[in-house]
């Protein structure tokens, strides 16, 4: 038997920042690919030290729903699987290219092909695409808009702005967009003056996050000025120093995610063909080319 | 008597097992010579001719649609078969008794869930899942679910609608039911509202339950949750004691805490009796406990406060009241409640000063502005850092 087993942070105080990870899951579980799917959390339950133990499968694919490489996906999830032969050279990446590792866990007989992060599989790119669309509602939305793709710096995470850098180079390089940035949270070229960076009056702002929370709702909207207070909520598009800002929130609550979960399983070796085209002709990827 | 009845696949299953020998909850049954012998824990025993095997499985009916139902239509998983098979009390009661029980229906409870399991003539077994609480409603006031992963929705806010980070607080939402689910979708209903409590119970049956202590849980943490480690002072563990009266007790999650300061050193406070074990400090726990770490590094200071002996123990109700949970029950008009809501506030524009000092005396006598918590950060912003955290 095989499962998929999502990882994501989870939290203990907003209510909402388990529901990508459920709904990535549900569409996942639809497809049959797996005999088993589960979500497993570092703040929520199952934790990440017991979800392998849930799974009666013994071998189990395991995808961070995270967007870096970094201290999770790095430290903290091989550590509280027990993948106690982990060794972040194992996966030999350069900062966004991590794919996969095969590794045992100590506590459960159990194979675990522990995948790179959702966030830098290049799948990814066609995500914040369609993100763009759905925000605007344009299927063809490119031409006259600039998008920004916005998330934290090297402050905390010196991967983090890789992930950033390097979907934006991906999508520029698509020439669909007038023009395509990345912007970051604490350091320059910094989010809250987007309106400078961009010729085009209008400009799709998406947020490379998992879940919608505190950065996604309440930060970054203050920041670029969509509204003073965010519990007041903003307008779409909102008109800010003559620019249009089209804000789409967390990436990660997009349905086309799921096809980057099982994009990273597949990498890691499972047969999900056939489930991934039936993700991306029911979560509207079909014409996305991923690969 | 029960009506169980015997159909033709579950005869074909039998005489295909009988070939290996059968022996299960009290009933056996293997193959000899071009026939069958079938016998029961009560001293029945019977040979049979190979073709009259359908005639002999009928008299002993439940039995064989007991044994076909944990071979063929349960979930093969140790660990789910062996809580199923609690579930009806398997272990404590003989197939006929156990068959009468199914048909009235058998009830068990696992932490606030309350499980129903009922069989069918054929031996099927359907299970009705709702809250304790709702032991009695009619089904008529209980909103039906039939997706077992519905509970992951219905375990997410509590009766007053607030978010519950801990699956295991006593504090689950009442007002549904699973009215017929299946024994996998049982497992899987059981286990959204509570994971991994299958798991470790049947590790823990086993002798196999894997508790990871208080101390070898905080010397495995990272990050910003690496600090909880410097509480820890060798100095005996009461802080511990506090955080499991705080958090662990049977009031505040259902869990049986089986973790102690280290292997040697048992907490003073009782685990409680839950029916399945917690077998290490949770994330709730921890994340708590980086707090308390923060708070605790200060010192005790002796303070002087006017206080009127009704003020000081109406202090002490209002600890007491939000300890507990109690301050929404605490009616408006009853002015005879310390926690009551005129009471605080008259309390307040009494001994409150313009900063919010108590009494006028400042917290910090030193600094000008006394009262207010130095450490600006929201745990909002706590969570959103660690996210994005790479220290
Ligand atoms: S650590 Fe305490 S509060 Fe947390 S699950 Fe265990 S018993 Fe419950």
């Amino acid at each position: 038997m095989e499962a998929l087993v999502i990882v994501a942070h989870g939290s203990h105080l907003n209510a909402g920042s388990s529901t990508p990870t459920f709904d990535h899951a549900d569409t996942i579980r639809a497809t049959g690919a797996f005999d088993e799917v589960r979500e497993g959390f570092w703040k929520e339950e199952p934790s990440f030290r017991e979800v392998l133990r849930t799974v009666e499968s013994d071998e189990v694919y395991v995808v961070p729903l995270f967007i870096s490489e970094g201290y999770f996906t790095e430290e903290v999830i091989p550590r509280e699987l027990r993948l106690d032969d982990w060794d972040p050279e194992t996966w030999d990446s350069d900062g966004t290219s991590a794919t996969h590792a095969t590794l045992e866990a100590t506590d459960v007989d159990k194979t675990v092909h522990y995948c790179g992060p959702v966030g830098t599989h290049e799948a990814m790119s066609d995500v914040i695409v369609q993100r763009a669309e759905s925000v605007t509602g344009d299927p063809d939305v490119g031409e006259g808009f600039g998008l920004a793709v916005v998330g934290h710096g090297t402050e905390r995470n010196e991967n983090s702005a890789k992930a950033i850098e390097y979907h934006a180079d991906r999508i520029g390089e698509m020439d669909r967009f007038d023009e395509v940035k990345a912007l970051f949270m604490d350091e320059d070229p910094e989010v809250d003056d987007v309106t400078d960076f961009f010729e085009s009056d209008d400009i799709v702002v998406v947020p490379l996050f998992v879940a919608d929370g505190y950065h996604t709702q309440e930060d970054i909207p203050e920041d670029m000025g969509l509204t003073d207070d965010y519990r007041t909520g903003w307008d779409t598009p909102t008109e800010v120093d003559g620019h249009r800002i089209w804000y789409s929130g967390a990436v990660g609550t997009e349905p086309l995610m799921a096809d980057v979960v099982l994009e990273r399983a597949a990498d890691a070796g499972a047969d999900v063909a056939a489930a991934v085209e039936r993700v991306r002709e029911e979560t509207g990827g079909a014409g996305a080319t991923g690969d | 008597m029960n009506a169980a009845q015997v159909d033709s696949a579950q005869v074909e299953a039998l005489a295909e097992a009988a070939a290996d020998g059968i022996e299960f909850d009290g009933f056996a049954a293997e193959a000899e010579g071009d026939g069958y012998v079938l016998a029961t824990e009560a001293g029945s025993k019977r040979v049979v001719h190979g073709d009259a095997l359908d005639d002999a499985a009928a008299e002993y009916a439940p039995y064989v649609t007991n044994w076909y139902f944990w071979h063929a239509e349960a979930p093969q998983a140790e660990d789910r078969w062996a809580y199923l098979r609690w579930l009806e009390r398997a272990d404590d009661e003989r197939v006929p008794d156990r068959y009468d029980a199914l048909e009235a229906g058998t009830t068990r409870e696992w932490g606030q869930l309350r499980v129903t399991v009922t069989v069918d003539e054929a031996g099927t077994r359907r299970y009705e899942l709702r809250h304790v609480d709702d032991a009695d409603a009619a089904p008529a006031d209980l909103t039906d679910h039939d997706d077992p992963l519905d509970a992951r929705q219905l375990a997410k806010h509590d009766d007053r609608d607030r978010y519950r980070p801990l699956k295991t607080a006593p504090t689950l939402q009442t007002g549904w039911r699973f009215a017929d689910l299946g024994p996998g979708e049982l497992v899987r209903a059981v286990e959204s509202f509570y994971p991994a409590t299958v798991a470790n119970w049947h590790r823990e049956r086993e002798g196999e339950l894997d508790i990871s202590h208080w101390r070898e849980t905080i010397g495995r943490q990272s990050g910003i949750y690496g600090v909880v480690r410097t509480w820890d002072r060798g100095e005996g563990h009461e802080h511990v004691d506090w955080v499991a009266e705080a958090c662990c007790v049977d009031s505040q999650c259902v869990k049986r805490r089986e973790w102690q300061y280290d292997e040697e050193t048992d907490l003073d406070v009782d685990g409680g009796d839950g029916e399945f074990p917690c077998r290490e400090p949770c994330s709730v726990v921890i994340a708590a406990a980086r707090r308390w770490t923060k708070l605790e590094g200060e010192q005790s200071r002796t303070y002087e406060f006017e206080l009127t002996p009704s003020e000081k123990e109406q202090i002490e109700d209002i600890v007491d009241a939000v300890a507990d949970g109690r301050t929404e029950e605490i009616r408006e008009a009853d002015v005879y409640e310390g926690a009551n809501r005129y009471r605080a506030r008259f309390l307040r524009a009494k001994r409150f000063d313009d900063d919010g000092n108590l009494s006028g005396v400042s917290t910090d006598p030193e600094e000008a502005e006394g009262g207010a918590d130095a450490d600006g950060s929201s745990a909002d912003e706590d969570e959103a850092a660690e996210e994005a955290s790479d220290d």
